[in-house]
């Protein structure tokens, strides 16, 4: 059979048979695709949130997320290509081939990815991945478990819808249910944002006090999608490696005894589960301290000092930016109180700021008001002011500014706006019809 | 001592509750680098110290919780922590040892006289009657669960010596205990002790057993904590 095969006669582009063999590049030229990331040097976070010298680029939020990554000294990352996903994962995969991630790999589906991170993190490494809608929802009950494990890890949550008829629009309800998962969640309202709270969150997630996950959210498609001003750090340089010793939990090692030393399920009282949901939620407070030396605050204000303020998280604080200078515009002062950090929540911080507000008005790209309830909860009894919950668009809707600025007219005026209670003082009870239309509405 | 009211404390032996609040949940916060928490309150560490050593030489069945980051010999800095603990265990008359080995529930039931354990550690204080304790070597989470769990159920003192940022739910806690710490506590100990009158056995033998403990030392109700010196990690460990 073989005497019927004729040799292969290797040829060039003109059909000629090659009779040299063309010398090999030498060695000094090959290039290391991982050289770049060799060369990285470890600094100190405050040398690279505080100190680094910065560089204005216009890039989408995937883009910044990588760019966050690569100089995160992530050690693991795994994937699930969701529909709807951002290239942020895709773009990882990037960051792998040339050396900043250690290891990479596409998970079976989001419950798979999310209990990967669970493993990578419970070994010690440093963990990373991204989903978006319902990628987030699949894969909630591990994510859930992530914090009662006491796992530092980052996800970041590029929200995009999770209600039926299923949609891939940005619409940030998911932000809902992560809420109250024992993470410390983020909200960024653009890609710069997106840049630094992704850094910062592997190193507060890190500290031995906190040890838990932290959720960095962003609006889809408006931050991870379209372009933007970040300022990076050099490439040149990355965080110091996870310390996972230093963590509040042994580092699962099954190959060196002890190695059951901590996760057995604590099945024998009901009391011990009482007081590790206590320690979470603990851990969370604690992460207070951290958050402002690396992020400056819970919050960030503009004039708020003001009798109405907006109070908004993510790309529905950007819109509230430009709806004080459209109010301005009209004779009406405003200020602007943006919340960066939903988990913890910054209740004391409002209650001070909102101790002499009248009108606040929170606008947000979801139905169901998540953000509203928090403030009105947070403010009560110390504060008077009429809290409007709105306005609200969803299901991937953009918000105009004037509809905010409607919203601060119709107000003012007391008319038909989604209202929050007023803020109950002693002589002033509330009215259960109040609550009743609020609840309903919003 | 302190300027500390004893009305003012936050955080106190109790029992506090069936399900009380944490400290945190309180308004408790861990402390900066040469602070520690006294009764819910930030004061200079070695007033903590003086407090924690006195509760220790004073209190009924005080007991040392050595916890897996000492009890096991991880390495070099593990063995030198353990001796330390030992030596601290030798200034206090009576004190008792019972470790806590690793974080798993045991089953069918603990020997409280053996071992304490993060899932259920009142048992142990309860069958014991302990009413001051230390927790060392103890990773801070599990460290965090049980003290919040003895104060809940028991009126026993706890005090949290920490190699990271201390304990809101220990009574008394001190933060960074490295080796000089631990080594610091001791002689607070020995300084307090020695200030109360309080004597030392002449055999050495500081360290009471529980009967558990009696009945696999030959029924010796007491031993020298530094007769047994932790061994040095092996080649290639």
């Amino acid at each position: 059979m073989s005497e019927g095969l004729e040799a292969e006669v290797k040829t060039n582009p003109q059909g000629d048979p090659i009779t040299s063999v063309a010398t090999p590049p030498p060695a000094a030229e090959k290039i290391d695709p991982h050289g770049e990331s060799k060369k990285q040097q470890v600094v100190t976070p405050h040398h690279m949130f505080f100190e680094a010298e910065r560089k204005r680029e216009f890039i989408t939020g995937s883009e910044a997320a990588k760019e966050a990554v690569r100089r995160s000294n992530v050690d693991f990352s795994v994937a699930y290509p969701i529909t709807p996903q951002s290239e942020t994962m895709q773009l990882i995969g990037v960051l792998y081939g040339e050396g900043y991630v250690k290891d990479y790999y596409r998970g079976e589906e989001e419950y798979g990815v999310m209990s990967a991170m669970a493993g990578a993190s419970r070994a010690g490494v440093r963990c990373f991945t991204a989903t978006a809608g319902p990628g987030t929802i699949r894969g909630l009950e591990p994510i859930v478990s992530w914090a009662g494990h006491r796992l530092p890890a980052v996800a970041m949550f590029t929200c995009r819808v999770v209600n039926a008829p299923l949609a891939i629009q940005p619409d940030n309800v998911e932000i809902a249910y992560l809420l109250n998962s024992g993470m410390i969640v983020f909200h960024a309202e653009n890609q710069d944002d997106l840049f630094n709270f992704l850094m910062k969150a592997f190193v507060i997630s890190e500290h031995n006090d906190v040890t838990l996950p932290v959720g960095v959210c962003c609006d889809g498609f408006f931050v991870t999608h379209a372009r933007g001003y970040v300022h990076t750090t050099p490439r040149e340089f990355k965080l110091p490696p996870r310390i996972a010793h230093d963590g509040a939990v042994p580092v699962l090692d099954a190959e060196n005894p002890p190695a059951r030393l901590s996760r057995d399920a604590p099945v024998q009282t009901y009391n011990i589960h009482a007081v590790w949901q206590q320690e979470v939620w603990a851990a969370v407070e604690r992460s207070r301290k951290y958050i402002h030396r690396y992020m400056g605050g819970l919050i960030q204000t503009e004039n708020e000092d003001r009798e109405i303020l907006f109070i908004a998280s993510g790309s529905a604080a950007a819109q509230s930016r430009e709806a004080v200078r459209l109010c301005a515009e009209e004779g009406i002062e405003t200020g602007l109180v943006k919340i960066a950090s939903l988990r913890p929540f910054p209740t004391a911080e409002l209650r001070k700021i909102c101790e002499h507000t009248k009108l606040i008005i929170v606008p947000e790209f979801n139905y169901v008001g998540w953000l509203a309830k928090d403030i009105a909860a947070a403010i009560t009894g110390y504060s008077n002011a009429k809290v409007v919950a709105g306005p609200h668009v969803y299901g991937g809707m953009s918000m105009p500014v004037e509809m905010i600025l409607d919203q601060v007219v119709k107000a003012l005026k007391d008319k038909t706006t989604v209202v929050v209670p007023r803020a109950m003082k002693d002589e002033e009870p509330v009215d259960p019809a109040a609550v009743g239309h609020f609840m309903q509405n919003i | 001592m302190c300027e500390i009211r004893e009305e003012d404390r936050i955080i106190t032996p109790g029992p506090a509750g069936f399900l009380p609040l944490s400290a945190a949940q309180l308004g408790v916060t861990l402390c900066d680098p040469g602070q520690g928490i006294y009764y819910g309150h930030h004061i200079d560490e070695e007033k903590v110290m003086e407090e924690a050593a006195t509760r220790m030489l004073t209190e009924k069945n005080a007991t040392i919780f050595p916890g897996p980051m000492i009890l096991w010999r991880w390495n070099q800095h593990a063995i030198e922590k353990a001796h330390a603990v030992l030596e601290m265990a030798a200034q206090i008359p009576n004190v008792r040892i019972i470790p806590m080995p690793d974080y798993r529930p045991k089953y069918p039931k603990i020997d409280p006289e053996e071992a304490i354990n993060p899932n259920h550690p009142n048992l142990t204080i309860l069958h014991n009657k302990i009413e001051a304790c230390i927790f060392v070597g103890v990773h801070c989470h599990y460290a965090n669960l049980t003290l919040k769990m003895i104060r809940s159920g028991t009126n026993c003192c706890t005090i949290a010596l920490c190699a990271q940022q201390g304990h809101e739910d220990a009574m008394l806690s001190v933060r960074d205990c490295d080796l000089a710490s631990l080594q610091k506590m001791t002689a607070v100990i020995k300084r307090v002790r020695e200030k109360m009158g309080i004597e030392l056995p002449a055999s050495g033998e500081a360290v009471q057993f529980t009967p558990t403990q009696s009945s696999v030392n030959a029924g010796k109700s007491h031993v020298d904590p530094l007769a047994t010196q932790p061994q040095p990690v092996a080649a290639g460990v």
